[in-house]
């Protein structure tokens, strides 16, 4: 029975290195982090084109790689489909026989078929006879998908594979990755430092710093609950914040936040009178009606001063100065000119607490 | 016109091309790719022989492979004749002598593959021959027929070390460069001339070849 991809990996040099994840048949992990974390050496390493560490990898029940009883197997012997960051297709070679390249244990009959046959589930009919640099970055993108899925590959790994093309070519490839995945029944590994892509395509993503993983899960869970400041900030969460957990009450935990209450969703993992670090989503900062009737019980009035409009758009990003804080909140155009949002004035903005989320404060200041 | 000599040249040009292809590409990868300690100095020994001069050279090739070294002792125990003044000798020394001319450009070729094209030959489950063959030697070709030619026309032209190796015994050592020099020794300037004029188009043709597959191979690059 296939049960994906289990890894653990330790290492201390070139890149130090301390990993674990499971991949499930089907799923899509993306293996998020900035330069140099360590994402693009994970999926080396998972493809064996980078010297191991201490650990084991094991794909679909077969054991590829373990330091204990030294076994390793080459990569030629892996299964591993992977599209590279630069597609590193054979430049000599047509496109239909860069495909077939992946299949060369087959007859030269079947190999041309089948290269054939995913030319044309990758749209690339037409175009089989064109060496790799009388394509296009798409197109030479999808030769690249169809050469490492012709392998029939136990596992899917993708570096960085849309960073090459130019951004309307992306959004085209998204959904034909998105798609595509639909009819594979193989864990798919993504490395990427774009996290719009990472929330768009991935099942679960997997945060990456100095080659640790600070924390697996969903998109919704990560935007929801951040393990850590850290992770808060490669979220690109603009509303993280230090404050004193007062306490928790029957319905709410109560955080002190420059010199005000605030009531939060309970949290109750959190010890009171330590110091925490609280985030809360853009989503989650509104500006109060003046005719608004009363708050709801989780909501918090807070004054603030506008120090900061930026346009981006159809959206404003409007800065607040509260105490010593900058808060962002994000809102439409519209709502901004019905409020006659200017720069210097004082209004009261509602912090929605049932979205506010409480971290430790060991990495805040990381 | 020597007829003798210049078959005896281009027999020498092509053994020497022969043998220095396998050691060219094995070099020239390993330099290439392969963290090597002391590459710079590898480097240095492999390029001296293109600003050593050709007599300086021959000299301790002379020593060397003399029958006072032990290489030339054994070489004579081994083959009962000597290997100085012999073509045996006359193929080693030009093995050696064309060393940089060989394997530097086949360096540059597989310098100008890059790693992942490998590895993607890895992962499509090419073993390492099948990449070799079908990968790294067609993506390297222009270079490698570069280094062959500029190989055949300097074995080709050389004098300085063949003179100093083999001597002048006609058909054994006495390649064209050397019988175009006794020709002009002995006043035969029409001879001298003629067979100039033969090494002079084998040379031309030959570079002109070198320079077209390292145009190519430029093309494809800025393409790669």
């Amino acid at each position: 029975m296939p049960d994906g991809l289990h890894l653990t990996l330790q290492q201390q040099t070139p890149i130090p290195l301390e990993a674990r994840l499971h991949c499930a048949p089907g799923e899509v992990l993306a293996l998020v982090g900035p330069s140099g974390s360590g994402k693009t050496t994970l999926l080396r390493s998972i493809a064996g084109l980078h010297p191991h560490g201490q650990g084991r990898i094991e794909c679909n029940g077969v054991v590829w790689y373990d330091s204990a009883t030294r076994l390793c197997v080459p990569t030629r012997q892996r299964r591993v489909g992977m599209v590279f960051q630069q597609f590193a297709l054979f430049p000599h070679l047509s496109a239909r026989d860069n495909v077939a390249a992946a299949m060369l244990d087959l007859p030269v009959e079947e190999r041309q078929q089948r290269a054939q046959r995913w030319l044309a589930r990758m749209h690339l009919l037409g175009l089989e006879n064109r060496l790799p640099r009388q394509l296009s970055g798409g197109q030479q993108q999808r030769v690249a998908v169809a050469r490492a899925l012709a392998r029939e590959p136990q596992i899917l790994l993708l570096d960085e594979p849309f960073s090459a093309v130019d951004r309307a070519t992306r959004e085209a490839l998204y959904y034909e990755l998105a798609e595509l995945r639909e009819e594979l029944r193989m864990p798919v590994i993504l490395v990427t430092h774009d996290l719009d892509e990472a929330t768009l395509l991935a099942d679960r993503m997997c945060m990456l710093d100095h080659g640790r993983i600070l924390q697996t899960a969903t998109p919704d869970e990560l935007l929801r609950a951040p393990a850590s400041a850290a992770v808060a900030r490669m979220l690109g969460m603009r509303n993280l914040f230090a404050g004193t957990l007062l306490g928790h009450e029957q319905e709410c935990s109560v955080v002190r936040w420059q010199g005000q209450t605030l009531r939060i969703a309970r949290q109750a993992h959190m010890a009171p009178g330590e110091e925490v670090m609280w985030a809360v989503p853009g989503t989650g900062v509104m500006l109060l009606n003046s005719h608004a009737t009363s708050l709801q019980p989780l909501e918090n009035q807070v004054t603030v001063k506008v120090t900061r409009i930026l346009a981006l758009g159809e959206q404003l990003r409007v800065m607040l100065q509260c105490g010593s804080d900058t808060l962002t909140m994000s809102v439409p155009r519209h709502v901004a000119q019905r409020h006659a949002l200017s720069e210097g004035q004082t209004l009261q903005v509602r912090l929605r607490g049932e979205l506010i989320h409480l971290m430790p404060a060991t990495h805040a200041q990381g | 016109m020597d007829w003798t000599a210049l078959l005896l040249s281009l027999e020498l040009s092509l053994w020497t091309m022969l043998i220095l292809l396998p050691i060219g590409i094995w070099s020239g990868r390993r330099l290439a790719w392969t963290p090597v300690r002391g590459k710079s100095l590898l480097e240095a020994l492999v390029a001296l022989p293109l600003v050593l001069p050709p007599t300086v050279l021959g000299f301790y090739l002379l020593v060397a492979m003399g029958a006072g070294s032990p290489f030339g002792r054994a070489w004579e125990a081994l083959f009962g004749q000597q290997l100085t003044f012999s073509f045996a000798g006359l193929l080693i020394a030009s093995v050696i002598f064309n060393l940089p001319f060989a394997i530097q450009p086949m360096q540059r070729a597989f310098e100008a593959i890059a790693p992942e094209v490998r590895e993607a030959g890895r992962c499509c489950g090419m073993s390492p021959w099948q990449i070799l063959l079908r990968i790294e030697l067609p993506l390297a070709w222009p270079g490698i027929l570069s280094a062959l030619v500029l190989t055949f026309a300097h074995t080709l032209g050389e004098f300085g070390v063949v003179l100093m190796v083999g001597g002048s015994i006609p058909g054994e050592t006495r390649t064209i460069a050397i019988s175009i020099y006794d020709r002009v020794q002995a006043f035969d300037n029409q001879a001298a001339g003629l067979m100039s004029a033969v090494l002079l188009g084998i040379s031309l043709a030959a570079i002109s070849l070198s320079y077209l597959a390292t145009a190519r191979l430029q093309t494809r690059q800025s393409h790669a």
